[in-house]
């Protein structure tokens, strides 16, 4: 079989994107204003076939870095929360005084109307994230996470009519194309020192070196792409645009914000450091010094950033900005305790507890923000500060319970997903021997309570205000009320979720295997098998890689 | 020590417990009519919660009272996370036993008293009560270290709404405050669980898995705790008293508790000071002291010194009160350092630990009822200020006498329950070799300052000449009348039902309570035993001079079976070469201690 075609057939949910992107385009330029409105469940009819067509079709049978059953997972799961998050999207452009506009003009104005591009373009960003997920060679990654991120600059942009929405897009736009040039350089150092972009002809240069010091220009490849990639999960130090550009989007397009640029971003991430491996340390199971260093200073700065801010937020939108920043903080130290030395139990596993949690953390999240996009300020704003809230309860005790059911999931409180998320990274940051990292992330943990319990407390204990309404938007209470009863439905009953998820962070290929003792004699025997094992890997998606970004950009 | 026995005969039954609770709370979400009427609330929360008073008490009949250290209902094999090596694991022994009955039988008094406090969403706060009910019971039973940090941390969630929604004025403050003290405690706890956790993933040795595999059985845990190096003993300790310290609450930590009282509704109080403060020390008998043996001893003597400051300091809060709620709010933490002397007495015939059980016991009995008591004064005068009520024994005559017998209770009298608790916490605290006896008679003091506190409640309300305010409208259109025709304000058939129990209850166990010092002591000496043997130990090293320096250990060799460690005198000394424990705890006994001046361990030991 030609290579190819075989890498061709493990993309079907991503073409399947691809044309609905296409499909969407159409119909929200159609004529006719009936399948006009057809729109959102285009994208949404596509979608699904992608989430359907991913445990069957959507799985590489190997992948260089072992990480095959991993990007399945992955890409299931950012498609599952994608199909909530559309939900929370689904009216968002008919919000837009322009789009309305456009759509009552008696003969159909298709120069205002916006819908086709909008869902065209969530369809591409999710499309780069699967892509993502699926890379194998710096060049794709590289081009996929643009492909994620481009669209969202744009739908940042048009997703509000306030002005604030179009500086915000501005700051994403330049901050996103400035920390795109920095991973790139990085891609481009990691390619100087060994000669190839693939990751299966890295990953042979690494094993070759045979434990010897790996050379600082890889290195310092590796850490500017980790910095470059920390814009995209908001980690410091590349968070600074978080919060205003959260609060500047509409609150549908700010949930979007808050899980898919990241989980690609996480997907990314995990690749570029299992370029180095989790070999090094004292018991061979962490990253290369210098590089868990960066990766525990940068996890521990982005939760005490995140949290500490957070709670000097008046406006729920940045404090919930500032919690998805603190919670990429949390993630880091799964991505930094890597997948564990084996073993029956799937505790010690950080990259299944990083797949695990950002499902929670999509839900809870997904689930709080569009609880907010469900409430109007009188004159037609959405609502924004703790105030709005207040006393929510009486007015709408369903939003106000599933808020504070996100809040708690977030949290990591008993009974929800957040919960079980916690003590996974928790145990795989144990397992990886880091203790130090762990209780600055449990006293982070309590930290954050405060504000939640705030969010949580404004909604129940506050006195009527008044001042805001609920707009009636049936399909997004859905979708939130939906996304928090999954977060306890998960945290009563996890077992399936972390079945798939710790047989997804079992590294199936070779070299997590090898005892990586730098410089021992224990490792003569063990490396010729390895190289061995590694070699026919490399041999195969090396040449074919190339070509390969084509099909995934066009 | 003796092996733990497990009995798995009707092992369906701590689930009934647990899991009807739930169902009784979900009963009340029912779209019907009726169940949004106080009275049918309240029926309907009344005699559901005697049901499950009912249950309990099965329970406590089909115990097997003869071998009271046997967990007995146990049941292990429910899963939950399978692969994290979670399981529903739970199970009773004596101890749990008597806390889980407390907890069945406090709830049907609050449920009935709360009628005329609770003017709105009667339905929100009975089903928050049953849930409360249901997380205690299973903090109580759990034997799986994750289901007791579940249902600990989940206490929090109804007492969050019974405070936020049902206070008084500060409410919001009271309970943010609350949940914040309370998570930021338990998420340290968690941490240290974890890590226990994870040690024992990495030593199978010690649990009889293989490696990697995670294991959270609390039963199982014991072993691995033991057998970790003692300065990890140590952190996982100080997590473990993060969030046990505050729900216990110790003094440095004990702020919340004051605010959280005054201003919860009176079945909050009930259930906060009866219940929810015993979880803390609840945990750590169950699992800080049995799981960290070596890092007990050498915490036991700042555990001690933060108890017996917190017994002087919170008495003498307590005598400049003026609010009755505030001034009991107060007298718990008081008392509750007695509990966590006990606990840490460490004495050869465990009598303070022992003590600490039946004082946990006692105190939720004698202070729910006096929390109960002050309610009632709340719901007809809308005021606790000591100036603005006086003479009640004339009006209230029978109020007065319940009110006297729970303070007197409070106080210790002999004869009522509180004095058996507290007499053998300080008898533990005086045969105490880990800290000085000094200590012992600073908290000797507490007894002193509780009778001077709740004697002058008790002439402020009850004597003196009657001066009380005009009665809450609320009150008025209860439409309640005394049981005696001449005092019309007295306590109605209603608050009877509510208090009488609750003094049976106290004149019973204090009367008579050897069954149930009998049926505690085994369990709390089986609990205890690890901790024991490395005081003895460590005598054992005083006594011999000089001793030349045993090389540390301090990966105390996996293979040891802790049990040895613990085991027959003669294994115990052929471990103690091994064991990193004699040498380290020594320094930092030494060290001057704030309230009881230098310590010289174990030679006033030795002269006894």
């Amino acid at each position: 079989m030609n290579p190819m075609v075989d890498k061709l057939a493990s993309l079907w949910p991503e073409i399947m994107l691809l044309i609905g992107a296409v499909a969407c385009l159409t119909t929200g330029l159609w004529p006719t204003r009936a399948i006009r409105n057809l729109t959102p469940f285009v994208a949404g009819g596509f979608l699904t076939a992608a989430l359907l067509m991913t445990p069957s079709w959507g799985v590489p049978e190997s992948h260089p870095l072992g990480f095959a059953s991993l990007v399945g997972f992955l890409k299931a799961g950012a498609l599952s929360i994608s199909v909530v998050l559309l939900l929370i999207l689904a009216r968002a452009p008919l919000r837009l005084a322009q789009v309305q506009r456009a759509e009552a003009a008696d003969p159909f104005e298709p120069g205002d109307a916006m819908s086709g591009e909008f869902f065209a373009f969530f369809l591409l960003s999710v499309c780069g994230v699967l892509l993502a997920i699926g890379a194998t060679d710096l060049v794709w990654l590289f081009l996929a996470l643009e492909l994620t991120s481009l669209p969202t600059y744009v739908m940042v942009a048009v997703g509000r009519d306030r002005m604030r929405a179009q500086e915000s897009a501005v700051k994403y736009f330049f901050l996103g194309a400035m920390s795109a040039a920095v991973f790139l350089y990085g891609f481009a150092l990691v390619y100087g020192a060994t000669g190839a972009t693939d990751y299966a002809s890295i990953r042979a240069w690494v094993e070759g070196l045979d434990g010897a010091a790996l050379p600082p220009v890889f290195l310092a490849g590796l850490a500017i792409s980790t910095l470059g990639l920390c814009f995209k999960i908001a980690a410091v130090p590349m968070h600074f645009y978080a919060a205003d550009v959260y609060q500047g989007a509409s609150v549908p397009v700010t949930s979007m914000l808050a899980f898919v640029p990241k989980a690609a971003g996480f997907a990314a991430m995990i690749q570029v450091m299992a370029l180095a491996g989790w070999d090094y340390g004292a018991d061979g199971n962490q990253l290369p010094p210098v590089l868990a260093t960066m990766l525990a200073v940068i996890a521990v700065l982005t939760m005490t950033v995140g949290n500490v801010l957070g709670l000097l937020q008046k406006s729920v939108k940045r404090t919930l900005a500032y919690s998805s920043v603190a919670h990429s903080g949390y993630i880091l130290v799964g991505v930094l305790a890597g997948p564990g030395t084996g073993g029956e139990g799937y505790l010690s596993n950080g990259l299944a507890a990083v797949a695990f949690y950002l499902i929670a953390y999509g839900l809870g999240t997904i689930a709080s923000f569009s609880v907010i996009g469900c409430l109007r300020n009188p004159n037609g704003d959405e609502a924004e500060n703790l105030d709005d809230l207040s006393g929510l309860r009486d007015r709408h005790p369903f939003l106000a319970g599933t808020l504070l059911v996100a809040c708690l999931s977030l949290l990591g409180f008993p009974f929800t997903v957040g919960l079980v998320g916690k003590l996974w990274l928790v145990s795989a940051g144990f397992h990886a021997g880091y203790a130090l990292v762990i209780v600055i992330m449990v006293i982070n943990s309590a930290v954050s309570a405060a504000y939640y319990v705030r969010i949580g407390s404004t909604c129940f204990f506050g006195d009527d205000l008044g001042t805001t309404e609920a707009r009636y938007a049936p399909v997004r209470v859905v979708g939130a009320v939906f996304a928090a009863a999954a977060s306890v439905a998960l945290g009563l009953q996890p077992g399936w979720v972390t079945e798939a998820a710790s047989k997804a962070g079992r590294v199936s290929s070779t070299e997590s295997t090898i005892p990586a003792e730098p410089a021992s004699q224990a490792e003569t025997p063990t490396t010729p098998d390895t190289v061995a094992q590694a070699e026919p890997q490399t041999a195969d998606p090396a040449d074919p890689d190339e070509p390969d970004p084509a099909p995934a950009d066009g | 020590m003796p092996e733990t026995t497990f009995s798995t005969d009707h092992n369906w039954l701590p689930l009934v417990m647990l899991v009807i609770p739930v169902v009784w709370a979900a009963g009340l979400l029912l779209p019907f009519e009726f169940l949004k009427t106080k009275k049918w609330t309240f029926l309907y929360s009344a005699i559901t919660s005697t049901i499950s008073l009912g249950f309990a008490a099965y329970l406590a009949f089909l115990f097997p009272w003869g071998t009271p250290e046997t967990v007995a209902f146990y049941k292990n094999d429910l899963d939950w996370i399978d692969g994290f090596g979670l399981h529903f694991t739970y199970g009773i022994d004596s101890v749990s036993l008597w806390l889980v009955l407390l907890t069945a039988f406090l709830m049907p008094g609050v449920v009935v008293a709360s009628l005329i406090e609770v003017d709105h969403d009667m339905r929100q706060f009975h089903f928050w009560l049953h849930i409360l009910e249901a997380a205690l019971i299973g903090t109580f039973i759990a034997r799986d270290i994750v289901l007791f940090y579940v249902c600990f941390e989940f206490t929090l969630v109804p007492l969050y709404f019974l405070i936020g929604v049902f206070g008084h004025e500060q409410r919001w403050k009271a309970a943010r405050t609350y949940f914040l003290y309370a998570f930021t405690g338990s998420m340290l706890t968690f941490a240290g669980v974890l890590y226990v956790g994870w040690y024992g993933s990495q030593n199978p040795a010690l649990v009889d898995g293989a490696i990697g595999k995670w294991t959270f059985n609390i039963d199982e845990l014991y072993a691995v705790g033991r057998a970790m190096p003692v300065a990890d003993q140590c952190w996982v300790m100080a997590a473990m008293l993060a969030g046990f310290g505050v729900k216990t609450p110790l003094f440095p930590v004990h702020t919340w508790l004051p605010l959280a009282h005054t201003e919860a509704p009176t079945a909050g109080s009930v259930d906060l000071a009866g219940l929810v403060l015993k979880i803390g020390p609840y945990g750590l008998l169950r699992l800080a002291i049995p799981m960290l043996p070596a890092a007990a001893v050498i915490f036991a003597p700042w555990v001690a010194a933060a108890a017996v400051v917190g017994i002087v300091y919170a008495a003498i809060i307590c005598r400049v009160q003026k609010d009755a709620k505030k001034l009991i709010a107060y007298s718990s933490v008081s008392h509750m350092g007695f509990c966590a002397l006990g606990l840490f007495a460490l004495d050869p015939g465990a009598i303070g630990a022992t003590g600490a059980v039946v004082y946990m016991i006692a105190h939720g009995l004698a202070t729910g009822g006096l929390f109960l008591c002050i309610g009632m004064l709340y719901d007809r005068f809308h005021t606790r200020e000591l100036t603005r009520l006086s003479g009640l024994a004339r009006i209230m005559p029978l109020w007065s006498c319940f009110f006297v017998l729970f303070a007197m209770a409070s106080v210790g009298l002999p004869g009522l329950n509180g004095f058996v608790g507290e007499f053998l916490t300080l008898v533990g605290g005086f045969q105490s070799t880990v800290f000085h006896q000094g200590l012992a008679i600073i908290a000797a003091t507490g007894v002193v300052f509780a009778a001077v506190y709740l004697l002058h409640i008790v002439r402020k309300l009850v004597f003196g000449p009657t001066d009380i305010p005009p009665d809450h409208p609320g009150y008025s259109d209860a439409h309640e009348h005394g049981l005696s025709p001449e005092h019309d304000h007295d306590l109605s058939i209603r608050e009877f039902i509510t208090l009488g129990p609750l003094a049976a209850a106290c004149i019973i166990i204090g009367l008579a309570p050897f069954p149930m010092i009998r049926s505690i002591e085994p369990t709390v000496r089986d609990m205890l035993a690890p901790a024991m043997a490395i005081v003895e130990q460590n005598q054992a090293q005083d006594a011999a001079p000089e001793t030349p320096e045993t090389p540390e250990t301090p990966d105390a060799d996996p293979a040891v079976p802790p049990a040895q460690l613990v085991g027959e005198p003669e294994a115990r000394e052929s471990a103690s070469a091994r064991s990193p424990l004699p040498d380290l705890p020594r320094p930092e006994v030494a060290l001057p201690e704030p309230p009881a001046g230098p310590l010289a361990l174990g030679h006033e030991g030795g002269e006894r």
